[in-house]
């Protein structure tokens, strides 16, 4: 018997899959398809590192409402990517610590 | 036309802005167009359904989304007339719509918006009345390990599933307290999760305490049996008087032990035992979300699940003269009673009468809610799982043992203190995440009273620093 899936059991048929970019590699994603449900799906978990700890995180509340699931957008960090849309080409890479190491003197 | 029906709204105030479009909110906005009211409705996310009727979006094709759902045809029902109103100029749908702020004015409210991905975007509502249907959000209680990746919330595992069709792993145990376990297990399951266990805290002798209370809500029943069945089906192990004390992993979840409780939820030593599983789905209930409210100076009360919830009377008034209420902002009841407070509380807006079937159907249903939440409020004993190293604040990695520091040497009674000592809650999720927990080894009860929260979501210091919005606040 074929596995159980969430897209089987709502008979899912998604638009043609693109890809997102994470961490320098392609990741395939579905129209409507959140950043970080993109992540999920091709298995990662974890796409930020703590400011103090340096400890792996990636999505909790999937809301909104946490703010574990932050990553660097495009160039922009401290995205929430279970809010964002998994965008053709959108660029996500592994946020460090607060995400402005740029701005450090 | 030069306008759309939704444009011309924005030039003068509405009669009603609801904020949220969850199953009250959605509730209220259809009841109050169908009795005259020219209402807009708001909510951050892009469609309506809220979180309980969260579901996938166009682009993923999804021909039975009614499978992720209990009583779907409810929402698309809703929606339906909703589209009606909208096509007839009588209501209008904001999506992306987060609502920071209520500003009360002389003749109602400025209900302060942020748009778009980045928040960038600014704008203000005006409206005669405000009815808050702002849902709720999951209340955690740490243990060692609830940091690691793969342990998520058991509504963010729903949500993901309901939105996106994904799910954080194989084999989840489902893990906390609450009806909100055995719904998102069984939508688990029914989506291909192997659930080795569902570990819940209480015994679910609660209910039992009060059957004609049960017995009056069939529905609820119905709805109880479907998740036990589908449990059922799926051989999946139900584990009442029992927690998750600790999740296991280096850089993702590997395992969890799990314990028995006393009826006080302290782990009873000797009774550990481990299960294996790539993802943990844990929550301990649902904590109303009221800020816009309380920043308005609303009066609250503590329910007897320990949340704090919106005071309201009869009608669904808040104690801020034009704020009305409904929903889980009045104490978490689940999405029956949720439309049936919509319902009622925009015929008060509009000041018609409500059906007595109504108004029954709303006692009913929010007498079986203070049922449950007596049943599942969280025991003292909790604490007994935590260890000194455990981060009780996720933002700022506050461990228990700094908290307990503060508390013990330095004299924090309040979480307000601990916080200003630790940085336990100051983060970025504002003390959503941690706030129970700090509340209670700060010594107050569960909860002491609502938390202030000046802006009801993040808003870009430049949008704060840019004064009123020209655009809409020059309006009438």
């Amino acid at each position: 018997m074929r596995r159980r899936t969430p897209a089987g059991l709502v008979e899912a048929e998604p638009g043609p899959a693109h890809h997102i970019e994470f961490d320098g590699r392609a990741v395939p994603a579905l129209p409507g398809q959140s950043i970080a449900a993109a992540l999920w799906a091709d298995g990662v978990l974890a796409w930020r590192t703590t400011r103090v700890g340096g400890k792996p995180r990636g999505a909790f509340c999937g809301i909104g409402a946490c703010f574990d699931c932050l990553a660097v957008v495009d160039g922009r960090p401290n995205q929430r990517t279970c809010l964002l849309p998994a965008e053709p080409g959108t660029t996500v890479t592994t946020q460090e610590g607060h995400g402005r190491a740029d701005l450090a003197v | 036309m030069p306008t759309s029906p939704s444009e011309a709204h924005d030039s003068s105030a509405f009669d009603l802005a609801v904020v949220g479009a969850g199953p009250a909110g959605l509730a209220a906005a259809v009841t109050a167009a169908d009795l005259g009211l020219r209402c807009v409705l708001l909510d951050g996310g892009p469609s309506t359904g809220g979180q309980y009727y969260r579901h996938p979006a166009p682009g993923l094709g999804a021909a039975r989304p009614d499978r992720l759902h209990h009583h779907w045809s409810a929402y698309t029902g809703l929606a339906e007339r909703l589209a009606a109103h909208e096509g007839a100029g009588r209501a209008a749908f904001r999506g992306g719509h987060q609502v920071w702020a209520l500003e009360r004015t002389g003749d109602g409210f400025a209900v302060h918006v942020t748009r778009g991905p980045e928040s960038t975007d600014r704008a203000t509502v005006r409206a005669r009345s405000v009815l808050l249907a702002t849902g709720a959000y999951e209340r955690q209680l740490p243990f060692p390990g609830w940091t690691l990746p793969g342990v998520v919330t058991a509504g963010g595992a729903q949500a993901m599933l309901k939105a996106g069709l994904v799910l954080p792993g194989r084999r989840i145990v489902v893990a906390g307290s609450g009806p909100l376990l055995l719904a998102a297990a069984s939508s688990l399951v029914t989506a291909g999760a192997e659930v080795p266990a569902v570990v819940e805290a209480t015994a679910y002798l609660g209910y039992a305490r009060r059957p004609g209370v049960l017995a009056s809500v069939p529905g609820k029943l119905v709805e109880g049996a479907g998740h036990g069945g589908a449990l059922l089906r799926h051989g999946v192990r139900l584990r009442p008087r029992s927690a998750v004390v600790e999740a296991h992993g280096t850089d993702r979840v590997t395992g969890v032990t799990v314990a028995r409780l006393d009826a006080d939820w302290r782990p009873v030593p000797g009774t550990e035992r481990r299960i294996d599983c790539d993802a943990l789905a844990v929550g301990h209930g649902l904590l109303p979300q009221i800020d816009l409210a309380t920043e308005l100076g609303a009066r609250t009360r503590t329910g007897p699940d320990g949340a704090v919830a919106l005071e309201v009377d009869a009608r669904l008034r808040t104690s801020v003269p034009g704020l009305w209420s409904a929903g889980e902002t009045n104490g978490v009841g689940g999405a029956d009673l949720a439309l049936a407070e919509g319902e009622l509380a925009a015929h008060a807006v509009a000041g018609a009468l409500p059906t007595a079937p109504l108004l029954r159907r709303r006692a009913r249903l929010r007498a079986f809610a203070e049922l449950m939440a007596a049943a599942h409020r969280p025991g003292p004993g909790w604490t007994g799982w935590l260890r000194p190293d455990t981060d009780v604040c996720r933002c700022e990695e506050v461990p228990v043992s700094a908290v307990r520091e503060a508390v013990d040497e330095l004299g924090a009674g309040d979480p307000r203190t601990v916080k200003l000592l630790t940085r336990a809650g100051m983060g970025w999720c504002q003390g959503r995440m941690c706030g129970p927990a700090v509340a209670c080894l700060a010594g107050s009860v569960v909860a002491s009273g609502p938390d202030r929260r000046p802006l009801g979501c993040p808003v870009p210091l430049s949008q704060l620093a840019a004064g009123p919005s020209a655009e809409f606040d020059d309006r009438p």
